[in-house]
């Protein structure tokens, strides 16, 4: 009988529409101050309030799982960096937070992920809403077969975000000097994005997740295909976009999340080991398995 | 474990190599032996088709003083009027040494069996002439013409009973006064068939066969592409998924006759469509092309990097949006890639027209889809079934086209690909 009922709890748990009604928020929140007053961390004060709220994430590909029980925030303003071991489920756990995984076959997503207070997978939030808010950069630099400029209009086109074509250049010209691309690229901005170097596609990229002005930008291991060169300038650009958004970035690279991250989560085998502001991380960190990975005795 | 006495492995390696070699060469001659038979092949099948059929573009040509007489042209009745009548009559004023009931009629077969139709036709153009005599240039039969072309002897041509003696005499004087000559034979593309060799042509096949493509393309390109789209992007896979997958891919092996009896059973029995008509031979031919064209554009769709998808998910482009932004652009060139190459195939079908009654003989040229037509590869199969020579020539040009329209539409494939091909 006690197997029958925590079976059953289980399955309403995993089941995104039921657990978001029989479970009140407000329980989330109080865990989320239990949570920091746990990890003390030192930011801005406007950005203490959690921007993305995650409880509980699992994540299935089929019948495997891929993240298991991971509950963590992320904060306005801050850089929150994702780090382990290759296939520990990072990429899969950021790409929960805009839905990229819905595209996936047989991949299941449960527990909650708040944006804004709305679970991202109910009724309440649109997934092309959400993706406009919480915008993402990829692995390997992927600009569209189009010219520069068609790359970075394109978002705030399909959103109507500018009244007039007048509007359309200037924030194709804020993101590309946000971007810090603007002055290399403005004399062609007809030219095909694909006709620019690495580094630079990366950086186009960038420009055009930061056209359509998001909240929140997922960068999943944007600096593994680039030369150290390219790589210190998009870190620079991090820091300089931390100052308006979130970010959250997944990345191999130790001395990389060291150099650009308020916060470090560290993943092993799809679970959250932990997490708080990164110098503690890197240098007291309090579980055997993060000091292991850091000190490269695994990984 | 490295024993001490163990043969080193280059030896073992060096030991091994001619025969590696050798491999190697027998296999690059296998590759270049087939070639050189594919392309034997080609040469024989080329060569051949050539040979019969080039003369076929030419024809022969007399030059004759034509009296129009006002008596037989009246003003009124240029179309009715017996020029058959007009032609023997001034044929005798330019023989006049023929007497006999017997030579008057040999003499008709100088000229081909559609002359009055040429004369009929300048008559209208310029009816100004008539009252006068005029030198006009009239096809020659069509003894005369594969006799002068060179397919035939002379003696066979006689044995045959293509022509007489005498006709052979009176043409290789006009010939001596250069009254003859050889000439690009327009007719052969411009008229309907006919049951004279001289007088048909494949125009009517042409415009069919145009009627055809249009049909076929204009209804199994969206479908074929929709269907692909749905498959490839929308449709959750699934076993049904699986399933319609593999009926498409059979769809393409089923023998084409049998979409003919579909045709026939669906398009004429049940819907009573017009019997003969490019409408339903293009239905047929739909049915035919789509499961090419969806197979085509499912591979061109799926050659289209995620990433890209990704990068259009990513700024917040929704599911339609993605597809039909970024998606099918790059994936449009290999879509008209896989149609033009279904619809080469499509051109080339005789077996599933015969079925919906576009083997019929058909002397005009369709104006609407709705008309009576044939088609080039139908037109074909009509005339080499034909017992009279000059007919398998036609035959033959008619196959010279018809190759040439497909390799026309092949380089256009490759055209498009090469042009449109984008690197991502």
């Amino acid at each position: 009988m006690k197997n029958f009922i925590a079976k059953f709890i289980n399955t309403s748990a995993l089941s995104r529409d039921n657990s978001y009604c029989y479970q009140d928020v407000s329980v989330f929140l109080s865990d989320t101050s239990q949570l920091k007053s746990k990890e003390p961390f030192s930011l801005p004060e406007s950005s203490k309030k959690p921007c993305i709220v995650c409880r509980n994430v699992n994540v299935f590909y089929k019948n495997k799982q891929a993240i298991n029980d991971v509950s963590l925030d992320i904060y306005r303003r801050e850089v929150l960096a994702i780090i382990g071991a290759s296939g520990c489920g990072k990429s899969t756990f950021i790409r929960c937070l805009n839905r990229m995984n819905d595209t996936i076959e047989g991949c299941r997503v449960t527990g909650q992920i708040l944006f804004d207070g709305i679970d991202i997978h109910s009724k309440d939030m649109d997934v092309v809403l959400l993706r406009a808010r919480v915008g993402m950069v990829f692995q390997k630099p992927n600009p569209f077969p189009k010219s520069i400029y068609e790359n970075v209009a394109y978002g705030p086109k399909i959103h109507g975000l500018a009244q007039s074509k007048r509007e359309l250049d200037e924030i194709v010209e804020v993101s590309l000097r946000k971007a810090g691309l603007w002055d290399e690229v403005k004399d062609r901005l007809s030219h095909s994005g694909l006709s620019l170097s690495g580094g630079q596609q990366q950086r186009l990229c960038i420009a055009r997740t930061i056209a359509v002005n998001p909240e929140v930008i997922l960068m999943d291991e944007p600096c593994s295909a680039l030369d150290p060169i390219a790589t210190a300038r998009i870190e620079e650009l991090m820091a300089e976009l931390s100052q308006e958004y979130a970010i959250v970035i997944v990345t191999h690279s130790l001395q990389q999340a060291a150099r650009v991250s308020h916060r470090t989560a560290f993943f092993h085998l799809g679970s959250l080991i932990e997490i708080g502001p990164t110098e503690e991380i890197f240098t007291r960190p309090s579980k055997k398995l993060t000091e292991d990975y850091i000190t490269g005795r695994f990984g | 474990m490295n024993r001490p006495s163990r043969i080193p492995t280059a030896d073992i390696v060096r030991r091994s190599l001619p025969r590696r070699y050798k491999k190697e060469r027998r296999f690059l001659i296998y590759g270049a032996l087939s070639i050189v038979v594919c392309f034997l092949f080609l040469g024989i099948f080329f060569s051949g088709i050539f040979r019969m059929g080039w003369r076929a573009f030419f024809e022969t040509r007399i030059k004759l003083p034509i009296y129009l007489d006002p008596e037989l042209i009246l003003p009124y009745n240029i179309k009715e009027s017996d020029y058959g009548l007009v032609i023997s009559q001034s044929l005798q004023r330019f023989f006049p040494d023929v007497t006999s009931r017997q030579e008057k009629r040999e003499l008709s077969k100088l000229l081909g069996a559609g002359v009055e139709e040429v004369l009929k036709e300048f008559v209208i153009k310029h009816p100004e002439a008539v009252g006068s005599a005029v030198e006009i240039w009239l096809p020659a039969g069509d003894g005369i013409n594969l006799i002068n072309k060179g397919v035939i002897s002379k003696e066979r041509a006689i044995q045959a009973g293509l022509v007489t003696e005498g006709i052979l005499q009176k043409f290789e004087q006009l010939s001596s006064d250069g009254r003859v000559s050889t000439g690009f034979n327009s007719r052969f593309f411009t008229s309907g068939d006919s049951h004279t060799p001289s007088m048909a042509g494949i125009g009517g096949a042409i415009v069919g066969s145009f009627y055809l493509m249009v049909v076929t393309f204009f209804l199994s390109f969206p479908i074929g592409v929709g269907a692909a789209i749905y498959l490839e992007e929308c449709a959750p896979k699934s076993r049904l998924t699986d399933i319609i997958d593999i009926n498409i891919n059979n769809l393409t092996a089923v023998p084409s006759i049998i979409f003919g009896l579909i045709g026939l059973a669906i398009f004429l029995n049940f819907f009573k469509l017009p019997r003969s008509s490019p409408l339903v031979g293009g239905l047929v031919l739909s049915l035919m092309t789509i499961p090419v064209i969806v197979i085509a554009s499912k591979s061109a769709l799926k050659s289209v990097p995620p990433s890209i998808r990704e990068a259009a998910l990513g700024v917040g482009a929704s599911k339609i949006q993605t597809i039909f932004h970024h998606v099918v652009p790059l994936a449009l060139p290999g879509m008209f890639t896989g149609a033009i190459l279904g619809m080469a195939r499509a051109v080339g079908e005789t077996a599933p027209l015969l079925m919906v009654g576009m083997v019929a003989f058909v002397v005009d040229i369709p104006k609407k889809l709705m008309d009576p037509a044939s088609a080039l590869p139908v037109q074909i199969y009509l005339w080499s079934d034909q017992p009279d020579r000059a007919f398998n020539e036609k035959a033959a040009a008619a196959i010279i086209v018809l190759i040439f329209f497909m390799i026309a539409m092949n380089s256009a494939a490759i055209f498009l690909r090469k042009k449109y091909e984008r690197k991502y």
